[in-house]
């Protein structure tokens, strides 16, 4: 797994602090071409990863890269799934069973609701099955060597206490698109005990990890610990805490942190993505890193 | 441990059922909805009780408190079998269609010494407590107008049918589902408005419920109030809700991550200097034990908890004051002058 990687909030109108700051955003990033512009140069700087949500843009993203293979022969994509809002949306909408349908295809909802109670786990697997595969259509033939899932999901099957979903997850991911699972969350050192039941040893997982604890349930000194005892492959998010910290102060305290795996970090202007690689490169103190 | 039941296993319930399944002081013993292909599923991998009859769940499972997240017009007949029960009860939003009905279940509620809380979440955001606080200390001055909206997408195409959101007679509609925050937190922050001047209901996809709803109100001080929200606007990539406040002072915009505050010169207030100050929710938001979707979940559930435990029935929104949301929401019905 790479150690720096490139984020994807700021394309699709998502900032922790500022609603208004997340609509300039969007409105900037309109389209695939405008959001392919901030990532040939994050590429073309050496950060190979994109790690992104399976936003329908992105899958434009996607067509781009598998179309030029010349000019990208190193690009990855480390898939974070699902897209929520569309998923939380249509449940709204049209509720859980017409969502799944939606999404779904193949009429194992059908058969969901006939099984009843025998077959519940079966379906349930199978369900949860097609739509991973449905969310890595648009990925097909690229790099996708990580594939995540978002913490809305992560958290509520944590939540639920479905840990064994965890598993199924990973399996499925590594059996059918030869990649590794990762999962996204704001409860780090509940998941990685979660995982660990399921028998999953060393996961990847990333999670908000700032100076100030902005949403690190459990505090900054529980992170901490987790992340030093090499129980996990720990990817930060959220460093700034949405520019909360200073870049500079932010990532001197990230990098400080022993056993972190990597960063992840969004931007949209070369100068904050050169800025930003050169201030970790520092403080991790051994030259370039990707 | 709290022994806490479940009826109602869709959106909402999920949410509430893994924030409750999270707290290290509560244990989920049993849920209940008609749909078994969910309860099924759950049962099968977490061993929960499953019901399909709230009844039979409410007398058999030894409950000491239930969260109710069915469609809002059954929500006074489950709500009072559990209260009739000695169960704490929490409920989610909007409590009742008819406010006769909420002030029944809160007096009973009331009478039985019951925790009896309504999920309007946003009273525990750290951005709105600050603008409240600030409102009520009387750091604007005197408040001449407040206005709240909020906007996002859950209808943006013609439907048939859908959910019962999309049904009037099940408490569906902009209005119930989501002009009842805005109107909850207006009261929250202003108090009750003692006039609805003019309410616009507007369909805009919808064939049974209106998509936005517009109305204008007067508050007993003279103070007026706007009142703007629409589900059907795709813009918005999740609901965004604003409060505005205007004072003789100064003026307060929030939202869930900003609280922007600008006061007059010559009128400093506290840590507040005049100009603007903006307050992110990283440092006004308090840290809960476990996340999901927002701080502001957790924190009301832990509310309900602590109420469960200390067999209070005095606590923040309470029925009492969703009651109060619950009569503003019918005059707005009231005062509507139809598309």
């Amino acid at each position: 797994m790479h150690r720096l990687l490139f984020g994807d909030n700021q394309f699709f109108g998502v900032n922790h602090m500022s609603e208004e700051k997340a609509r300039a955003q969007a409105m900037q990033f309109k389209d695939a071409p405008s959001i392919m512009r901030v990532l040939d140069y994050a590429y073309d700087a050496g950060i190979k990863v994109f790690m992104c949500t399976t936003h329908d843009r992105v899958g434009e993203v996607a067509d781009i890269v598998r179309e030029n293979p010349r000019r990208y022969p190193d690009f990855e994509f480390y898939p974070c799934m699902p897209y929520a809002h569309k998923y939380a949306n249509s449940v709204g909408e049209v509720g859980i069973i017409e969502t799944a349908r939606r999404f779904a295809p193949g009429g194992i909802v059908e058969t969901l609701i006939k099984g009843a109670i025998s077959a519940v786990t079966q379906d349930a697997e199978k369900l949860a099955q097609l739509l991973v595969d449905a969310e890595m259509k648009r990925f097909a033939g690229l790099k996708t060597p990580v594939v995540f899932l978002q913490n809305v999901v992560t958290d509520l099957l944590l939540g639920l206490k479905l840990y064994p979903m965890f598993a199924i997850f990973a399996r499925h991911i590594g059996e059918k698109y030869g990649a590794e699972a990762g999962f996204i969350t704001m409860n780090l050192p509940r998941l990685v005990e979660a995982l660990e039941q399921v028998g999953m040893k060393d996961p990847i997982v990333c999670a908000n990890v700032n100076k100030i604890g902005f949403r690190m349930p459990g505090g900054i000194d529980a992170y901490r610990e987790l992340i030093r005892s090499g129980r996990c492959r720990a990817i930060a998010m959220s460093v700034f805490a949405s520019g909360a910290i200073p870049p500079t102060e932010a990532i001197e305290w990230v990098c400080s942190l022993q056993g972190l795996h990597s960063i992840v970090f969004g931007a949209s202007s070369p100068r904050n993505i050169r800025q930003t690689k050169e201030l970790i490169e520092q403080a991790w103190g051994r030259g370039p890193v990707s | 441990m709290i022994r806490a039941g479940l009826i109602g296993v869709g959106k909402m319930g999920l949410s509430h059922y893994a924030i409750l399944g999270a707290h290290p002081r509560v244990e989920v013993a049993a849920i209940c909805d008609s749909a078994i292909y969910i309860t099924s599923a759950l049962r099968k991998y977490t061993g929960v009780e499953t019901f399909r009859d709230h009844r039979k769940m409410l007398d058999s499972a030894r409950l000491d408190c239930v969260v109710v997240a069915t469609p809002t017009s059954t929500h006074f007949e489950v709500a009072s079998d559990a209260l009739e029960r000695g169960l704490h009860v929490f409920v989610e939003k909007p409590l009742c269609l008819d406010p006769g009905q909420s002030k029944r279940l809160a007096d009973l509620a009331a009478a039985r010494r019951r925790a009896n809380q309504v999920g309007y979440h946003n009273r525990f955001l750290g951005t709105f407590l600050e603008t409240r606080r600030l409102v009520q200390a009387g750091a604007l001055g005197e408040v001449y107008h407040i206005n709240g909206s909020a906007f996002g997408q859950v209808v943006i195409r013609p439907q048939s049918g859908g959910t019962w959101r999309s049904k009037k007679s099940e408490g569906g509609g902009c209005l119930h589902d989501y002009a009842s925050h805005v109107v909850d937190l207006m009261n929250f922050i202003a108090g009750p408005p003692e006039r609805i001047l003019g309410a616009h209901l507007r369909r805009i996809y919808s064939k049974d419920v209106e998509d936005a709803v517009y109305a204008t109100f007067r508050y007993p001080a003279g103070a007026s109030g706007q009142l703007e929200t629409n589900w059907s606007d795709d813009s918005y990539r999740k609901m965004s809700t604003t409060i505005s406040v205007f004072g003789t002072r100064g003026k307060i915009i929030s939202d869930r991550q900003e609280c922007r505050i600008y006061l007059r010169q010559g009128a400093e207030f506290e840590q507040y200097r005049s100009g603007w100050t903006i307050r992110y929710i990283t440092d006004l938001q308090a840290p809960v034990a476990y996340y999901l979707r927002g701080e502001e979940y957790s924190a009301q559930i832990d509310t309900f908890v602590n109420a469960v435990e200390a067999g209070t029935a005095k606590h923040e929104n309470s029925f009492a004051s969703a009651f109060e949301t619950d009569q503003v929401i019918a005059r707005i019905l009231t005062a509507q002058s139809g598309d």
